[in-house]
């Protein structure tokens, strides 16, 4: 009898099939190769960071030498929850909780717009041009709206054109939210968190919006439910994941920022800005990283609370 | 007073969408409590003319009345009209009482009555104990059943069903249309069912109209559109049909004229069997058999054409092939316009 060879052997690239057709056969394998480099990628730079970031929180800086001194204490998170820093972590808290509501209120009609009524053309026209600013740098971005706030700048002259400089001074009047123009009041950092972080609300939101059948609005509207009606029982809880996903970015982009209120605002510390100067000029890397673990948790806890409303589904 | 007037009526209503004109001039009335179904085949605008009843939709003219009331422009929640949707469109987000409920929770019906008539409404379509339920967790005949309550708890005057039954299974699907003939007949409120399946729409209607290309072709009683389809299109869309023309006209019945006779009307014999004295006949030559089972069907050819003859498998000798004899009653032809 004659002895046939393999067909595999017979051909050439004979070790090259082996390979594949060793993986081919164990699916398990080959996920694990093609895994590693992102899994080392996250564990070491991500999770390493994020540990290392952590362990420093619990050092502590000796005020007599300005050295680290590298034990294990509470000192620098009993540093963190003293007035004037319990006072930064509110100021920034209210901020994103504030730049959210208004960038969900400001997004919810142009995400319904382009998702339910928009045609094709039009829709990726309004795609573009919500994207179109994170094309350009957000230093230059965030400089503009100082100039446009500024006392002499664009925004005012608008407003002396329609002759609303009571509004505007009553606007500025207001305790510790206000100040000499809309670029050194609270206001400022607001209005440009808004217009920075107004895409990533848009954007989930119309995902959202846009897996809500058009039937489903039909059958209310069928049922006897007016517009409010329909828009109140229907749309909003079914849109509602994508406002909390929007959200997720707002809130977390704001809560970290150390640029924008630097830049503008009425110098008051925001957690990102005190991050940046302790662990810079003054060395204080502890309270530093203590300052860091605030938006951690505080982002834990909104995740975990945009998990149960369903946010991920509409990611 | 009321008893007389149409439950839907169009007068020259056309609905036109760029460049089809997806309704084409149609006048129809449906009367109150009937069956009512509108068959065609897709884009035919039967589904346009539910959407217009619906008042998702609005013609571009015409006049559609219900219950004698002008209705062309009122929006849908201002209609006295329910619909249940080909992809049943319960909200996701409710349960199934909540579903069944929601046009008693718009119209602020106090919550114990609203709680009784859902009961009542899932009792009616076999669905006690499942108010609780998500949609999701329903298989698709169940949510059909949600969809038929939520539409019908609001007792409209008509109500709209949109192949609702497309999306069953064969064995589901002849269960529930067994069901909805029942909760017609329990609830009667006039139904406007529409489907491409013509067997569905012969089944289950009072009455029944066959759309083709935004018109009516015919409007009548299953059993008239069936055995004198009105023309060709009917002839060839509701059920099998032969439809003759031509030569083979010529020979068949005298006449050029075209007609559309029923497979089973026609008798297949051997060559000896003598022809009643005022029946049709003619000779002709098996060319295919398909068996079906219950029947099996023939092609038999003939001068300047086919017959298509369906013969019921009562005995078990089939004839295969060979030259038969066709028979035939004159009533049975119907003429085409």
């Amino acid at each position: 009898m004659q002895n046939i060879p393999p067909a595999s052997a017979r051909r050439p690239g004979f070790q090259l099939r082996r390979v594949v057709n060793f993986f081919y056969h164990r699916p398990r394998g080959l996920l694990a190769l093609l895994l590693l480099a992102p899994l080392l990628w996250f564990g070491v730079v991500y999770l390493g960071s994020l540990g290392a970031l952590l362990i420093q929180s619990f050092f502590h800086l000796d005020d007599f030498t300005g050295q680290v001194v590298r034990e294990f204490t509470l000192q620098t998170y009993g540093e963190l929850l003293s007035r004037s820093n319990g006072d930064i972590i509110l100021r920034t808290v209210g901020m994103a909780a504030s730049v959210t509501i208004a960038a969900a209120i400001l997004a919810f009609p142009l995400a319904y717009y382009m998702a339910r009524h928009a045609p094709p053309r039009l829709k990726a026209a309004l795609s573009l041009a919500i994207l179109l600013p994170l094309w350009s740098n957000y230093l230059v971005r965030v400089y503009s709206w100082k100039l446009i706030l500024a006392q002499e700048g664009v925004l005012s002259w608008f407003i002396r054109l329609f002759h609303l400089e009571g509004l505007l001074n009553l606007l500025l009047s207001l305790p510790s939210i206000g100040g000499t123009s809309l670029s050194v009041s609270a206001f400022g950092p607001f209005l440009a968190f808004l217009y920075l972080w107004l895409p990533y609300m848009i954007l989930p939101m119309q995902a959202a919006l846009e897996r809500v059948p058009l039937s489903l609005t039909e059958a209310s509207a069928d049922l006897g439910g007016r517009n409010w009606a329909t828009f109140r029982w229907v749309i909003l809880p079914l849109g509602f994941p994508g406002v909390v996903a929007g959200s997720i970015f707002t809130f977390s982009l704001t809560l970290g920022d150390f640029i924008v209120p630097s830049i503008l605002g009425n110098s008051s510390l925001f957690i990102g800005q005190v991050a940046y100067i302790q662990q810079g000029t003054a060395g204080n890397i502890p309270i530093a990283a203590a300052f860091t673990v605030v938006p951690m948790i505080i982002m834990t806890f909104y995740l975990i609370g945009a998990k149960r409303l369903g946010a991920f589904d509409a990611l | 007073m009321t008893e007389k007037l149409p439950a839907v009526e169009f007068v020259h209503v056309t609905r036109q969408f760029e460049a089809m004109r997806a309704v084409d001039d149609l006048s129809f009335t449906v009367d109150q409590g009937e069956f009512f179904s509108l068959l065609g085949p897709s884009g035919s605008g039967k589904t346009t003319c539910l959407r217009l009843i619906a008042g998702f939709d609005q013609p571009n003219s015409g006049s559609i009345r219900l219950l004698g009331q002008e209705a062309a422009s009122l929006p849908p929640y201002e209609r006295n009209v329910n619909t249940v949707f080909q992809d049943y469109a319960l909200f996701p987000h409710m349960t199934v009482g909540e579903n069944v409920g929601y046009s008693l929770m718009l119209k602020k019906t106090p919550k114990q009555e609203r709680q009784k008539r859902v009961e009542e409404m899932l009792e009616l379509v076999q669905l006690g104990g499942m108010m609780q339920r998500k949609p999701s967790q329903l298989s698709g005949g169940q949510r059909q059943r949600v969809a038929l309550a939520r539409a019908l708890i609001n007792e409209p005057q008509v109500l709209l069903l949109d192949e609702p039954l497309g999306a069953l299974d064969l064995k589901l699907r002849q269960q529930m249309q067994m069901e909805l003939k029942a909760i017609q007949k329990r609830v009667e409120i006039t139904f406007i069912f529409v489907t491409h399946d013509q067997e569905e729409a012969l089944t289950l209607s009072d009455r029944l109209a066959v759309f083709n290309r935004g018109k009516i072709e015919q409007i009548g009683v299953p059993a008239e559109v069936y055995e004198r389809p009105a023309t060709a299109f009917v002839a060839d869309f509701v059920g099998v049909s032969n439809v003759v023309d031509g030569t083979l006209a010529q020979a068949l019945i005298g006449s050029d004229r075209s007609f559309a006779i029923r497979p089973e009307k026609i008798h297949m014999t051997d060559l000896e069997t003598p022809v009643p004295p005022d029946a049709c006949s003619a000779v002709g030559q098996i060319q295919e058999v398909l068996y079906l089972g219950i029947s099996t069907r023939y092609r038999v050819a003939l001068q300047g054409g086919y017959l298509t003859v369906v013969e019921q498998n009562t005995t078990s000798a089939i004839p295969r092939s060979g030259k038969v004899q066709l028979i035939w009653q004159r009533e049975h032809i119907c003429p085409l316009s």
